[in-house]
């Protein structure tokens, strides 16, 4: 038997992330690497950690074989515990039958047995879709002194982005007297980060009679939250003013791996007091060759570099021959770009090759047609043939 | 012949003054090396990479640095529930343990020998940087019938080190003659000090010795068996470099910017593990110009680097340059401060506009911690 637990985290990591196309299509988005050496769902489990809290249910779905096998036991994340640790969640059978996770409240639904064997108070509820250091202990704190029923994280995003989000409309105590999902007209701009905390008591209600609504899409922003809300229960919004980011989409995607070499860029990934663990591979340091030049970048280890970096990222193990030269680019694991290749502006996934002389992407403002202009995306595996050229904002998939 | 049928012992102090500028506050099994390695870590994935799933490490003084960095053993997968790495602290004999060598150590360890299921041991000293197929030579023992089996490795040798055998082999590759610190700079084939050989052997062999009051294990336990027992060499044509000198030491640490080495060290089969420090990549600022270097995770790097070593979080400042240096984990270079075949122990502060430069044959040492 499971020893009582204060807190229990539940990560929603089953999502496709169809959005970001050829990245996901064999993995699911929290298993996407970031930032040189880490994988998006690092920045959630780091933060569970860091904040003191060493249960957490990974909830998966789609695509879950590189993922099971990236959080294996949760050693990295210090997460292989006596009591609690990582555990992997996906659908499964039941005696009435089996269901896939048919919303983000029917996954929590159908693992309450899990929530349950820790005796919680408080469930907090994540997604692996997010680049943020958090410290969920304060939240938790904030939740328990307001004597809510829920917390919600809230950040303050730019008025014409909000009506992407979920947005609260809170009183000067934080109470949350409205909730809209993405609005046409927003006239709020405190967005939900997607984070929250629940009373175990009273989600666990809110679950079992949700699932019984037939109407019900059951999902946390468009079921749960409102019903809630029209109860007259105690829903509270905790301003969050960190570094925050939706990697969503491939130009988000990359934005947010370029600000973590941007020093105005409220992220610092160095910081021993709050670190960001990752499963490591094993390869030796990096090695920049005579003929190099790296400006303004990050390189991860077992690299070998004798071309030009600028404004990149570079996962471990890439090698950039001679005279190749990468600019604002995001080059993950294994890939090599060979001699008198440029890569710009692009994403090139896992062990892919760019051959001699090809050109992957453009700069914006040397692109001939500035309306379809986007990050081009070389997919894992892509040879991209010599001198072959790959336009602005395509997507290369193998074969 | 199985790997589980083989058990590792591994020296993590032995040769240790040779380098004394570096082990007076570690061991030379801890001494860092490569960006982020430590020497330790080149025996001990040896014997995984060939499914060896026990090794004692034995150690004699100054080992908290050395019990930080293996931990567990998890980062070797060593960390087991049978088997698995097992620390060997230094056994008190009270008046008895006079000499320090590695029969003491032997003797110290005979209850953990005795223990064992395996019917095999290899040994290795800490000072020897290599990464060869250990199955080749096991194979090679099996093949030969030889009783032990010695690594060796033909050229210029080591002229810094206490107890250095060198080999004379006759037919069949047995060693027929053994020579211990033989002077002269002549090429030689000189030991490695990767012994094969069987348990019970070792037992028997550790015991005479002791009986007879004899204690150098190089002298007494393998020169004096030359003819007694059949001892083959198995030559190493693989990258292998032993460190018997700061010198040694600083040259080792540059080779690995020769593309050659780099790839005979670290080869894709056979993964050199080290411990795991959850660093950030490196991060190269404006303006910063590296060349010829090797760089390790959590560098910021906004200054010059031209034929270094950087282990884990080093700073090099805006204006500083860095040439022909080794500098150790958490080190800071200030700004326009200029360095010059200089190694740097760990967590050294070198102020801005400070000059320092040293020679190849003949590298300045700045002690951890140190402020210049």
């Amino acid at each position: 038997m499971a020893r009582k637990t204060e807190c229990v985290a539940m990560l929603l990591a089953g999502g496709q992330g169809s959005r970001l196309g050829i990245l996901t299509k064999d993995v699911a988005k929290p298993a996407v690497p970031f930032g040189g050496k880490y994988r998006i769902i690092d920045f959630p489990l780091s933060n569970c950690v860091n904040s003191g809290i060493y249960t957490v249910g990974v909830l998966t779905q789609y695509q879950p074989l590189e993922l099971n096998d990236y959080i294996g036991n949760g050693q990295p994340w210090d997460l292989d515990r006596l009591n609690g640790g990582v555990h992997i969640l996906s659908p499964y059978q039941q005696i009435k039958g089996a269901d896939w996770y048919k919303g983000t409240a029917n996954a929590i639904y159908q693992n309450i047995n899990f929530i349950d064997r820790y005796d919680p108070e408080y469930v907090l509820i994540l997604s692996g879709d997010h680049i943020y250091k958090m410290d969920y202990a304060d939240m938790l704190d904030y939740h328990k002194k307001n004597g809510a029923d829920c917390t919600i994280a809230v950040i303050e995003v730019d008025w014409d982005e909000a009506s992407r989000f979920g947005l609260m409309f809170t009183n000067p105590d934080g109470s949350i007297y409205e909730f809209k999902e993405k609005p046409k007209n927003p006239e709020s701009n405190k967005a939900s980060m997607g984070v929250y905390i629940f009373n175990w008591a009273a989600l666990k209600k809110y679950l079992i009679n949700d699932e019984a609504d037939e109407k019900s899409t059951n999902d946390f922003g468009k079921d749960i939250i409102p019903k809630m809300l029209a109860d007259g229960q105690r829903l509270f919004a905790y301003g969050f003013n960190g570094y925050w980011k939706d990697v969503g989409t491939i130009e988000s995607l990359w934005e947010a791996n370029l600000d973590l070499i941007n020093p105005n860029a409220d992220i610092d990934l160095s910081d021993d007091s709050w670190r960001i663990y990752s499963r490591t591979p094993v390869a030796p340091p990096h090695y920049i060759s005579s003929t190099a030049s790296v400006n303004n970048s990050i390189i991860a280890e077992g690299c070998e570099i004798s071309g030009d970096i600028d404004f990149s990222v570079l996962f471990e193990n890439v090698t950039v021959e001679k005279g190749a030269v990468v600019k604002d680019s995001i080059i993950m694991p294994g890939t090599v770009v060979k001699s008198g290749a440029v890569v710009q502006y692009a994403i090139i996934a896992e062990n892919a090759v760019i051959g001699e002389g090809a050109k992957v992407g453009e700069r914006p403002e040397n692109s001939g047609d500035a309306q379809n202009w986007g990050i081009a995306v070389v997919g894992k595996g892509v040879k991209v043939g010599n001198d072959e050229f790959v336009s602005a904002g395509s997507m290369v998939d193998a074969d | 012949m199985r790997a589980n049928n083989f058990m590792g012992i591994v020296f993590s102090n032995v040769h240790e003054e040779c380098i004394s500028e570096l082990t007076s506050v570690r061991t030379m099994g801890s001494v860092p090396f490569g960006g982020r390695y430590r020497m330790i870590d080149f025996p001990l994935s040896m014997l995984v990479n060939n499914g060896i799933s026990k090794v004692g490490v034995i150690t004699k003084r100054n080992y908290r640095s050395l019990m930080d960095h293996l931990g567990t053993g998890k980062s070797w997968d060593l960390s087991r529930k049978r088997d698995g790495m097992i620390i060997l602290p230094p056994f008190d004999y009270g008046a008895a343990g006079l000499n320090h060598g590695k029969m003491e150590s032997l003797r110290g360890i005979s209850n953990f020998i005795e223990r064992a299921d395996e019917e095999y041991v290899v040994i290795t000293d800490s000072n020897v940087l290599c990464n060869f197929d250990l199955e080749e030579m096991i194979k090679s023992h099996g093949a030969s019938g030889a009783d032990i089996t010695i690594a060796y490795k033909r050229g210029k040798k080591p002229s810094g080190l206490d107890n250095l055998m060198t080999f004379t082999l006759g037919r069949g590759k047995r060693i027929t003659e053994i020579a211990i610190d033989e002077k002269g700079d002549s090429v030689a084939n000189y030991s490695l000090n990767i012994f094969i050989m069987r348990k019970l052997l070792l037992q028997r062999l550790i015991s005479t010795a002791m009986s007879h009051n004899l204690s150098n294990f190089e002298r007494d336990v393998i020169q004096s068996n030359v003819d007694s027992l059949k001892i083959c060499g198995y030559r190493v044509d693989d990258f292998a470099i032993t460190i018997d000198s700061l010198a040694a030491y600083y040259r080792a640490n540059i080779s690995l910017l020769d593309n050659d080495v780099r790839r005979a060290l670290f080869t894709r089969e056979r993964p050199v593990y080290t411990k795991i420090h959850d660093e950030m990549p490196a991060l190269y600022g404006e303006g910063s110009n590296v060349s010829n270097s090797l760089i390790a995770d959590g560098c910021v790097i906004e200054g010059t680097v031209e034929n270094s070593i950087l282990f884990r979080g080093v700073h090099i400042a805006k204006g500083a340059v860095v040439r022909n240096s080794i500098i150790m984990q958490g080190s800071k270079i200030g700004e326009k401060a200029e360095i010059d075949c200089v190694i740097t122990d760990k967590n050294v502060t070198v102020k801005p506009r400070v000059s320092l430069k040293g020679a190849k044959t003949y590298p300045i040492y700045i002690g951890k911690n140190s402020v210049v």
